[in-house]
């Protein structure tokens, strides 16, 4: 069993439950649950920030086009992008395709939710500011600049489903053996860990808040988009990050039934 | 509502009235002198959506085209501070500048929003100034955060002066100052995508909700800023924005 703290559809607070991440169930309150009989809302509500390029192998694969224009050289600082607050979708909501687009990126990620307010803080004490993990699907419409900044393709309502809960740092297993599983309709079609990182997350949480701070429930994540899945409508992405949950969300068309 | 600020004053956060003389009429009809309250940004916004390259003349000074579609990119509630705030030049480094841009406030739930009702769903208006330091321009997702996500690097106010109240956005002067000398000056028509355009544009894709801004863009003008400069962002019809460099 592990502690975690999980929002439900309908309340305004958070909760503090027991679960057991393989079987599926939650504790609180005297009873136990199936986590798909609960309805589930985003566990925060702070802002999201990706902190892009940071895939080993993602990096191996664009080495030459970054020595080259428009990119001329690899990037020095953090990369990073935002995913706004109507971008934030919960476990078990419907992820809406666009009119027109045909296939999404869902990257996993991991996330790490700010336990308290982190400015100018030292890569050793880096994690003393981290409250949890919790795993985020990083959804975007497929593109290839990275010269501007995608917003229209990661930006758009719902395209960042985050849970179901967090699970405090405590509580996790360590940081390095959070191996992430994605699979697409029960199908295993990603498996990646935080070996692939480019920089330690200590390094990444030093360089950002260097400038800017960060609140706490605000998250910084991580993705592995160098084999992430494309997924269409119909399909059920189910991202597993060992010791952490499940999330699982379908796509759906935006426009004309359910299917 | 025709003038909003949002001040620290006696201990607690309220909202008040810019009266014409200075002073500020508190929601419990109390007068304050302008230098009795700690300034706030007017609004806390969940989404700051920006603008970069929206007028032809900045464009142009940057030498770059003038975009095809809207330049957009997100700030942070870490970059923002009141009226009379000061902001960091951070050491060592070789250019900063200010930005004058006129700052839309999203007045209601606003989602695939038509350019000719954009006007329904905006509260009102304020200042923004989108300090950005361009030592630390990448070319990855740029404008990249460390030019314009910076704590506090984003001075907004001093208040949101009603739609009906400022008349038409797309006809206002802007003039920035440093130390009382004019060094920026521009016109909103001059936009390359004007804000009813925008409204519908970003409402295409993502929602915007009530207190959410748009920076709309700086026009020509950039020049370096050092500590100890005093920097006004004036918007005609809306107000002067000061900030200082420290």
């Amino acid at each position: 069993m592990v502690n975690v703290r999980l929002r439900l559809a309908g309340m305004r607070q958070a909760l503090e439950a027991e679960v057991e991440p393989n079987s599926g169930t939650v504790a609180f309150g005297g009873r136990t649950y199936r986590v798909d009989e609960l309805e589930w809302d985003a566990p925060i509500a702070g802002a999201m920030y990706g902190v892009a390029l940071n895939d080993l192998e993602e990096w191996a694969a664009l080495s030459k086009e970054m020595t080259a224009p428009p990119y001329e050289k690899p990037p020095e600082g953090p990369v990073l992008y935002m995913k706004p607050a109507n971008t934030i979708n919960a476990h078990r909501r419907a992820v809406l395709l666009p009119p027109g687009v045909k296939q999404l990126q869902a990257a996993p990620a991991l996330g790490l939710v700010i336990g308290r307010t982190a400015a100018r803080v030292r890569r050793e004490q880096a994690l003393d500011y981290v409250f949890g993990y919790t795993i985020v699907n990083d959804l975007s419409i497929p593109h290839k600049q990275r010269y501007r900044p995608a917003v229209k393709e990661q930006a758009r309502d719902g395209f960042a489903p985050i849970g179901p809960w967090i699970v405090p740092k405590e509580e996790a297993a360590p940081l390095s053996s959070l191996t992430a599983r994605v699979y697409v309709n029960g199908r295993l079609v990603q498996r990646a860990d935080p070996s692939r990182f480019r920089l330690p997350v200590e390094q990444w949480l030093a360089e950002v808040s260097e400038f800017m701070t960060l609140d706490p429930g605000d998250v910084l994540f991580f993705s592995w988009p160098a084999d992430a899945p494309l997924v269409a409508a119909g399909d059920v992405v189910r991202i597993e990050i060992e010791g952490i949950g499940v999330l699982e969300n379908k796509i759906a068309p935006e426009q004309g039934g359910d299917e | 509502m025709m003038k909003r600020a949002r001040v620290a004053w006696n201990g607690t956060v309220t909202e008040a009235e810019p009266l014409d003389d200075g002073r500020l009429r508190l929601p419990d009809g109390t007068i304050v002198g302008e230098l009795e309250v700690m300034w706030l940004p007017p609004v806390e916004p969940c989404t700051i959506v920006a603008l970069g390259l929206n007028y032809a003349d900045h464009a142009g000074e940057l030498s770059f085209a003038a975009p095809k579609e809207p330049l957009l990119f997100f700030k942070g509630k870490n970059t923002l501070i009141g009226h009379r705030g000061r902001t960091v030049r951070p050491d060592g480094v070789n250019m900063m500048h200010y930005e004058c841009e006129l700052a839309v406030v999203i007045g209601r739930p606003a989602r695939r929003v038509k350019a000719e009702q954009a006007y329904d769903y905006i509260l009102g208006y304020t200042i923004a100034n989108d300090y950005a330091v361009r030592d630390y321009l990448e070319n990855y997702y740029r404008p990249n955060f460390r030019v314009k996500n910076r704590d506090r690097a984003t001075p907004l106010g001093p208040w949101i002066v009603s739609h009906e109240e400022v008349g038409d956005p797309m006809a206002l002067r802007l003039r920035t100052y440093v130390n009382g000398t004019v060094v920026q000056e521009g016109y909103t028509g001059d936009m390359i995508f004007s804000i009813p355009y925008l409204l519908e544009y970003i409402t295409e894709f993502m929602t915007l909700a009530p207190g959410d801004v748009i920076l709309t863009g700086t026009p020509k003008g950039a020049v370096n800023v050092q500590p100890g400069d005093e920097v006004v962002a004036e918007i005609e019809r809306i107000g002067r924005l000061t900030n200082s460099i420290v």
